[in-house]
Formats: C-alpha cells, structure tokens, sequence
C-alpha cells in the first residue's frame, strides 16, 4: 500500500475550480516531486491533501484512511506536515517557540530531545534561538519551516516551493538538507517545486502537472530523461 | 502636593480600570483580528451577575469569582455562538455590527434583568478596604494589585503553557496553526472566554468603586472609550501596551480635570490630544509591533 494516494481529486478556491482529477501515488519513504508550470495547480494539490479548500471531492487516501473533508488539524495530526510556501512562519514568535509550536500537537515526551537534535542538525536555528522568526533571513527561515514540521514527527512532508526566493547555493543546501533527512528518517516528501533540475535529484518518482491534472508520472530518471519535462523544466 | 497625589492615585484606579478593559480589548484583537466593542456591555452584564451573587447572601469575592467563571463559558459561546457563523461570510465589517449589535442588546438584556425601573439601584459591595494602607488608598491599592494579579495570571498563561503558546500560535498565523495541529475554532473561544472572564473583574471593580457602589446601565460605557484610547496608546496588539496605555490615560485624564481650568468640562481633549499626538510619531502605537518580515 502506499503511504499516499490521490484519486481524482477535484477541488479548487469558491466558485473557481483548480484541479480536474489528480491521480498520483507516494510510496513509503521515497521522495516525489510535483513539477509544473506557474497556476496549474501544484500548491492546490497540496492544499487539498491538507484539507485548506473550501471543496475537495475524491480520494486522498493517507496509509489506507481517506482524509478527504478531514479538518487541516486534523490531517496534521494523522501525520502530515505541509511546510507552505512562503514558509508559514510564525513571525512575531521566537524560533525557539516556532519550533515547539511544531511539536504541540504529539505528547509531551521527547519534545525537549527532538528540541536538542534539531538544534544540532540546524545550528543557525540554536544561534537564533530568542530571535523573532520574521527577522531571519529567507534561507534560515526555511530551515526553520523544515525543522518545525520535523518537530511534529510527521510520516509525510509536503513542500511547497522550498526555493522560492532564495539564493542559488541556499536553495542548493536546502535540497541536501532534505536529501539527508529522507535517507537518513526514512521521511516520505512530497515536493512542489519549480527548480526540477534540483528537486529530480533527491526524488525517487516524479509527476507534471498541468491546468489541474497530471500528463506525465514516472520514475526521476523517466522525467529526467523525458524530451517534453527537459525542455519545458530542466532548460535543455 | 498631597492635592498632587491624591489626584495621582485617583488616575492610577481609573487607569487600572482602562488597563483591564484594554486588556480584554487587546486579547480580542490579537486572537481574532477583531474590535469588540461589546467588551464594555460584557464587563456591564458580568458585574449584573456580581451584584445578583451578592443580593443571594455570597461575600462579594466568592460572587467575583463565580461571575468570572460564567463569564468566562458565556465569552467562549458568543464566540462559537454570535462571532464565528458571521466570521465565516468573510466580511470582518459584518462581525463588526454583531459586536454593535451586541452591544445595545446585552445592554438592554442586563436592564432587563437586573437594573428595571422602580427597582432598587443594584449597589455593589467594595471590595476593598477603604482605609488607608502604607498612606494610599486601599481602593488605589486593592486595584493596582487585582491588575497586578491579573497581569500575572496572563502572562503565566500564555508565556509558560502549552495553550497559551497554541493561542499566540494562531494569533501569529492561522493557517501555519491548523498546520501544526491546533483548532483555531477553540483558541478563539479561549481568547473570548480570557476577555470576557477579565471583563467580569473589570466590570465588579468598576461598580465597587462607584459612589456607594451604586451603577446603571451607562457604568461601562465611558470606560470603554477609555480602554479604546488606552489599547490604541499602547499598540493594539500589546498586553503590555494596554496596561501602560490604561495607566497614562487614567493619570492624564485625572491631572487635566485637576490643573487645566482652560478644559473644564472637556477634559477629554487633553488624553485624546497626547494620543493623537503618540500615534502620529508611532503608528503602531507605544508597544506595537511594527510587523517587518523578510521574505
């Protein structure tokens, strides 16, 4: 069975429909990466596995539950960690509270070792600790957003855009970051990004979305390999 | 000088009383983005109950304490109740005219009730002792210390518990809260509940500290005004800014009626003027933050 399975999954923002059936599948512990265009529906997909649409009809089935018209607390707390793009920080809160904000939903027990061990894997964040969130730079910000999803021990990670707006050698240590927490967590993601070259590089399975469905699924080197992906995405 | 300080002591118990309001006011806006201006009538109809407890035999601490608690269930189910299904239209004016609304209606149900025509007028007990302690005056005392506590019991809550870091949570960001796991739906009601329960304290003091402790339905009103000035001194999204904002506006007020003879009988233009004044030079108000996020 695989950890996350979308069957025509429908759903869109009011009146306004975005997604026109998404089927895709993530299996345990490997990384698929969502590529395409601006506005074909890459953060809605993930908005509506978080259940954040006023509609989604279909199946998202999460570990064999069909999630779909669940709360977005609730999704969360079945173990789904969606790091949003602009990172959804909480601005006016210190990184030390973000991070615990991240674990408030699990049991008390281990919050304080989890607190410690991302700490040493981010030691920007330690430095930061009393620091507002909002005054960070965009890359630590983002390192922040990962590190408080990881709080919360989730099973799946969903990322939307972990690039945007950032340095290219940032963007760069923030994949190899993501890379290191999928090999060595086991962590299932989800990722939405526009760098394909990057995001094709720690992925196991890739799809291409387009006006609210996805044309192309298949394996990294399928994608990587694929003549339409490589001209529309990877620039060559 | 003893003129001096006793019109000092006298703006310090009006302040506190702007200071607890604001401070309702603030947790209100801070949670839900919105300005209740039911907060004053809430305060009203909580110290209604007061008086009521009181009437039935209880010591007016113990009344306190019960109204506090009720008020406390009843902010949270106006929130779930009155606030949230206009909240959801999505217009924040629409929740705006409920708290109008709600507004003239408590006041009306709270005349109904408890303050009618040909009745006695309710007259709340002090709860203070009104001799002097240390040479101030008991009520100044008693009230800088109700505020104290209540300032304690807040920051305790909301700096040192789990909940209370859940509410900053989703007074910080809503949808990034929902994502960790927090029902926003209940941390509204928390945030309801918190104002209305320090309404009540706000509410009882206000009253006690009337001539014999005799109020009407107007009791709140003014002190809302005040509140309102007071939380927008302070920075509207600063518990702190309330508190120190409550307490200028209190002191200024009281100096002015005291020393500016030229404002006789509009002595509301003077704390009005400072403020004005402040928030020219710091929007955000002495205490506000001025959101920079980088992006």
């Amino acid at each position: 069975m695989s950890l996350l399975e979308l069957r025509g999954v429908t759903g869109g923002y009011g009146p306004v429909s975005v997604l026109r059936g998404i089927d895709l599948v993530v299996e345990e512990g490997e990384v698929a990466v969502i590529l395409g265009a601006n506005g074909a529906g890459k953060t809605t997909t993930l908005r509506a596995i978080c259940g954040m649409l006023d509609d989604t009809a279909g199946e998202v089935l999460f570990d064999g539950r069909d999630l779909c018209g669940a709360s977005t607390p609730e999704i969360a707390r079945a173990g789904i960690a969606h790091v949003p793009q602009g990172r959804g920080t909480f601005g006016d809160l210190t990184v030390d509270e973000n991070l615990r904000l991240g674990a408030i939903s699990r049991p008390d027990p281990g919050t304080e070792a989890d607190l410690a061990r991302w700490y040493e894997a981010f030691p920007r964040l330690a430095e930061r600790k009393d620091q507002a969130a909002g005054s960070m730079s965009g890359g630590e910000q983002q390192m922040l957003a990962i590190a408080r999803a990881m709080m919360g021990r989730p099973r799946l990670l969903l990322l939307d855009e972990p690039s945007l707006g950032l340095a290219p050698l940032i963007t760069r240590d923030v994949f190899e970051r993501l890379g290191e927490i999928n090999r060595e967590e086991g962590l299932t993601m989800l990722v939405v990004e526009q760098n394909a070259g990057l995001a094709l590089e720690i992925a196991a399975r890739g799809y291409v979305l387009e006006t609210g469905q996805i044309v192309i699924g298949g394996t990294a080197e399928e994608l990587a390999l694929d003549d339409d992906v490589r001209k529309a995405y990877l620039g060559f | 000088m003893d003129l001096f300080l006793d019109q000092l002591a006298n703006g310090v118990s009006s302040g506190v009383i702007y200071a607890s309001v604001a401070l309702s006011l603030v947790i209100i806006y801070r949670t839900t983005g919105l300005l209740n201006f039911a907060q004053g009538e809430m305060a009203l109809f909580s110290a209604c109950v007061t008086w009521w407890l009181t009437e039935r035999g209880l010591g007016v601490w113990f009344a306190l304490l019960i109204s506090t608690a009720l008020s406390f269930v009843a902010g949270a189910l106006i929130e779930r109740l009155l606030i949230r299904p206009v909240m959801r239209t999505g217009n924040q004016l629409n929740v705006v005219i409920v708290t109008l609304g709600m507004f003239l209606g408590i006041n009306a149900l709270a005349a109904l009730l408890f303050i009618k025509p040909g009745l006695e007028t309710p007259k709340m007990p002090g709860l203070f002792p009104t001799d002097e302690i240390l040479g101030i005056e008991g009520k100044t005392l008693g009230l800088a210390l109700l505020l104290a506590l209540q300032c304690l019991v807040l920051w305790a809550l909301l700096q040192r518990t789990k909940v209370g870091l859940a509410l900053r949570g989703v007074a910080s960001n809503p949808d990034s809260a929902a994502l960790v796991g927090i029902h926003p739906g209940r941390m509204l009601m928390l945030g309801w509940g918190l104002a209305a329960a320090l309404g009540a304290i706000a509410g009882t003091a206000t009253a006690s500290t009337a001539a014999n402790g005799a109020f009407d339905t107007s009791l709140m009103q003014q002190v809302l005004v005040y509140a309102f000035a007071a939380a927008a001194l302070g920075g509207f999204d600063s518990l702190l800014g309330a508190v120190v904002g409550g307490l200028i506006v209190g002191i200024a007020n009281s100096l002015t009626i005291q020393y500016v003879d030229a404002l006789a009988g509009i002595e509301l233009v003077l704390p009005f003027g400072l403020i004005l004044a402040v928030l020219l030079v710091r929007p955000n108000g002495l205490f506000g933050r001025t959101i920079v996020e980088r992006v």
